[in-house]
């Protein structure tokens, strides 16, 4: 009874305000952003140009498209693969949608649930990579403090236990309401953390791409 | 001096260098630290500082770190964090000591080249990063005793090396004489209006190697280039910019500009320097205040306007440069600005043998000497030789005999390593293998020594005859 009322919460209000938090988190900060750069980022606005952040994006987006991605080829295909599957998953889960119709009637396609469990433990497997690469390799493990672990950890949870759930292993009542729980942490936390760069890796790499670009006709990949 | 000594020397000067001061160290204007903090964190430094995501990607990037087997503490993000990374978190209540450590950073392990930027995900600007804690130290007066003077030098005179405008003039006057012997009819035309090209040195030129401005007004001669040298606002290097004295850098800009709108000229062309053409082309506008951020003339690198000189055919070869050549990208240049493609068309117009290092372009790696790195002098020589290793490394590779190299920096500092690692290369610019190869037309080739001495016995006869005839008209006249 009390996972039920919990799950009620988490679903309910608790979602609610997550939901709201994290666009608008990210709404604010980016707005925010736009407002100082406009007064102290100069060269940004007046070298702005649409062909050189497109560059200057895809040359990042795509796997090994940039010469820096491609010295380190393994890592550059688990950051691909993790970053599909991490958007990828809880946007198409089956289980997802059905909420999402049950909610507003509407919902997007959904992937077969044996390609999202795959996906997720994709996810949960390159993660880990990250973190033994974190701490394997010297120039990355002096870098990295204890919210860097944390961030990563974070990330992974709702995949985890998402998965923990779907596959019934443990007491799915508790896992379902853990998915929930840190999947809420996990979104409210993103805008104000490094995650945002969910949206600021787009500021940024535009914002090189007109200094470099536009500016000075150099590449940036 | 033997070469070992010469190298304990250094070592003791680096030693006195980075030992404390003795006298009690001065407190910290917070107050000031804190302006130049504020005035620099715009979206893009909030970004960089929050977003890094700790990948280290860009710790292959430098040469430093390679140079140093890896040394973690030398990849760009750690210097980054633990220079200006701390001084925004301690909100600029920072120690001297502190700062002290920093200068050892931002000075001694960074030229500023910005090839992390390029292989980080985010594209975050570490050089830029650096460069504002750059900003910070100097407010404090700590910078490398070279910046410092340097920096002084345009302060009170306009240019780095205090050189006066009448040897400036002198220097040409006597260049143009100089090369005037080789070419017929060659001069140096001061401050003239209108010119298409107003071409700027580096002080070193005149100070030191006059001959740099005697073969760039032989091949703008021969090339039939309307050009000028500027009497003020000649220097176009900034080394306040190196030194993080905004406010400094902003007089040898301001003075290129103006002296450029004085006269009406078409283009500002950069000798074959580096951070000559970053101040003058891309940080220049903003300092002088130019809304829109671009030169109020436009700025060109002499690589461009030796390249449209060789391509519009305005310059004929004798024959092409007969050595194995390579090619140094100048960051300032390549990297930062795109000119990569336009250094490789020249150099295979004027050469059949071109190897390229490894990498090469926009990729490739600093020479070691960027930054203000050579100007800091003896102090720095011996790490500035340590991670020049990796340039060393790149030539030796290539198997070529000649360095061509378009930027003084890169040049100073390839000798040195041409020395260091007994390279067994030599090292040029463009202008010395222009002029070697080029074809003087008849019409510029002086007069041979005994037909200028038949046609100056010619004008004797011709001027004793007038003479004799004014006499003889002075006579009738006083008769």
């Amino acid at each position: 009874m009390a996972m039920d009322k919990l799950y009620e919460f988490l679903t309910g209000p608790a979602l609610w305000i997550t939901v709201i938090i994290f666009v608008g988190g990210l709404a604010i900060r980016l707005a925010w952003l736009f407002g100082l750069s406009q007064e102290r980022d100069k060269p940004w606005h007046d070298f702005k140009s649409a062909v050189w952040a497109w560059r200057s994006i895809i040359h990042w987006v795509l796997p090994w498209a940039s010469v820096s991605s491609r010295n380190q080829p393994v890592f550059t295909g688990a950051v691909w693969v993790f970053h599909i599957c991490w958007i990828g998953v809880p946007l198409f889960l089956g289980a997802h949608n059905m909420l999402f119709d049950e909610a507003w009637g509407w919902s997007l396609p959904s992937l077969p649930d044996a390609v999202a469990d795959w996906a997720s433990l994709a996810v949960i497997a390159c993660g880990v990579f990250f973190l033994v690469r974190r701490l394997s390799r010297p120039e990355v493990r002096i870098l990295t403090s204890a919210w860097d672990y944390t961030l990563v950890l974070l990330a992974l949870a709702p995949f985890v236990t998402g998965w923990l759930a779907f596959n019934q292993y443990g007491p799915y009542g508790l896992m379902l309401n853990l998915h929930i729980f840190l999947s809420e942490v996990l979104l409210i936390v993103l805008p104000f953390s490094k995650l945002a760069h969910m949206v600021l890796f787009f500021a940024s790499r535009s914002a090189i791409g007109y200094e470099f670009g536009t500016r000075r006709g150099a590449r940036v990949w | 001096m033997t070469a070992e000594a010469q190298k304990a020397a250094d070592e003791a000067q680096e030693n006195a260098a980075a030992s404390p001061e003795t006298e009690a160290p001065k407190p910290v204007n917070v107050g000031k630290i804190k302006t130049i903090l504020a005035a620099n964190e715009g979206a893009r430094m909030r970004m960089w500082l929050s977003i890094c995501s700790r990948c280290g990607l860009c710790a292959e990037s430098c040469f430093f770190y390679l140079a140093k087997d890896k040394d973690p503490k030398l990849s760009p993000a750690y210097k980054a964090i633990h220079t200006i990374g701390k001084m925004y978190k301690a909100k600029g209540e920072v120690s001297r000591e502190f700062l002290e450590e920093c200068k050892e950073v931002v000075w001694g392990q960074c030229t500023a080249c910005r090839r992390c930027t390029m292989y980080c995900p985010f594209g975050i600007d570490i050089a830029t990063m650096i460069a504002t804690a750059r900003a910070v130290c100097y407010s404090q007066g700590i910078v490398p005793d070279g910046l410092a003077r340097t920096t002084e030098n345009i302060r009170t005179t306009g240019n780095q090396m205090a050189m006066a405008t009448e040897d400036w003039i002198e220097t040409c006057d006597w260049m143009a004489e100089e090369y005037g012997e080789e070419v017929h009819g060659l001069e140096i035309p001061m401050d003239k209006p209108g010119a298409d090209y107003m071409y700027t040195v580096n002080p070193r030129e005149p100070m030191y190697y006059p001959q740099d401005v005697g073969m760039a007004a032989e091949i703008f001669h021969v090339a039939g280039l309307n050009w000028t040298m500027p009497s003020t606002g000649w220097d176009s290097t900034n080394l306040a910019m190196f030194a993080g004295d905004r406010v400094v850098a902003t007089i040898p800009v301001k003075a290129m500009y103006d002296k450029a709108l004085e006269l009406g000229v078409k283009n500002i062309v950069i000798t074959e320097c580096g951070h000559a053409f970053r101040s003058a082309k891309f940080e220049g506008p903003y300092w002088v205040g130019i809304p829109g951020g671009k030169p109020p003339v436009p700025v060109i690198h002499s690589v461009e306007l030796f390249r449209d000189i060789m391509r519009e055919g305005k310059i004929k070869l004798k024959h092409k440069f007969e050595h194995k050549v390579t090619y140094q990208d100048p960051c300032n240049v390549s990297r930062n600005g795109g000119l990569w493609d336009i250094g490789r068309e020249l150099v295979n117009m004027l050469c059949d043998d071109f190897v390229d290092m490894t990498p090469n372009r926009e990729h490739n790696h600093c020479c070691g000497g960027g930054g203000g790195f050579i100007p800091m002098g003896p102090p720095y020589k011996k790490r500035r030789m340590e991670s020049g290793k990796i340039k060393a490394e790149q030539i030796r590779a290539t198997g070529a005999t000649h360095v061509i190299v378009p930027c003084h920096n890169c040049f100073d500092q390839i000798n040195d390593l041409n020395k260091e690692y007994d390279l067994k290369v030599k090292v040029v610019s463009f202008k010395e293998i222009i002029t070697e190869i080029m074809e003087i037309p008849e019409s510029m080739i002086p007069p041979e020594e005994d037909e200028e001495e038949a046609i100056q016995a010619e004008e004797e006869a011709k001027e004793a005859i007038e003479k004799g005839a004014m006499e003889e008209a002075g006579e009738v006249q006083e008769s």
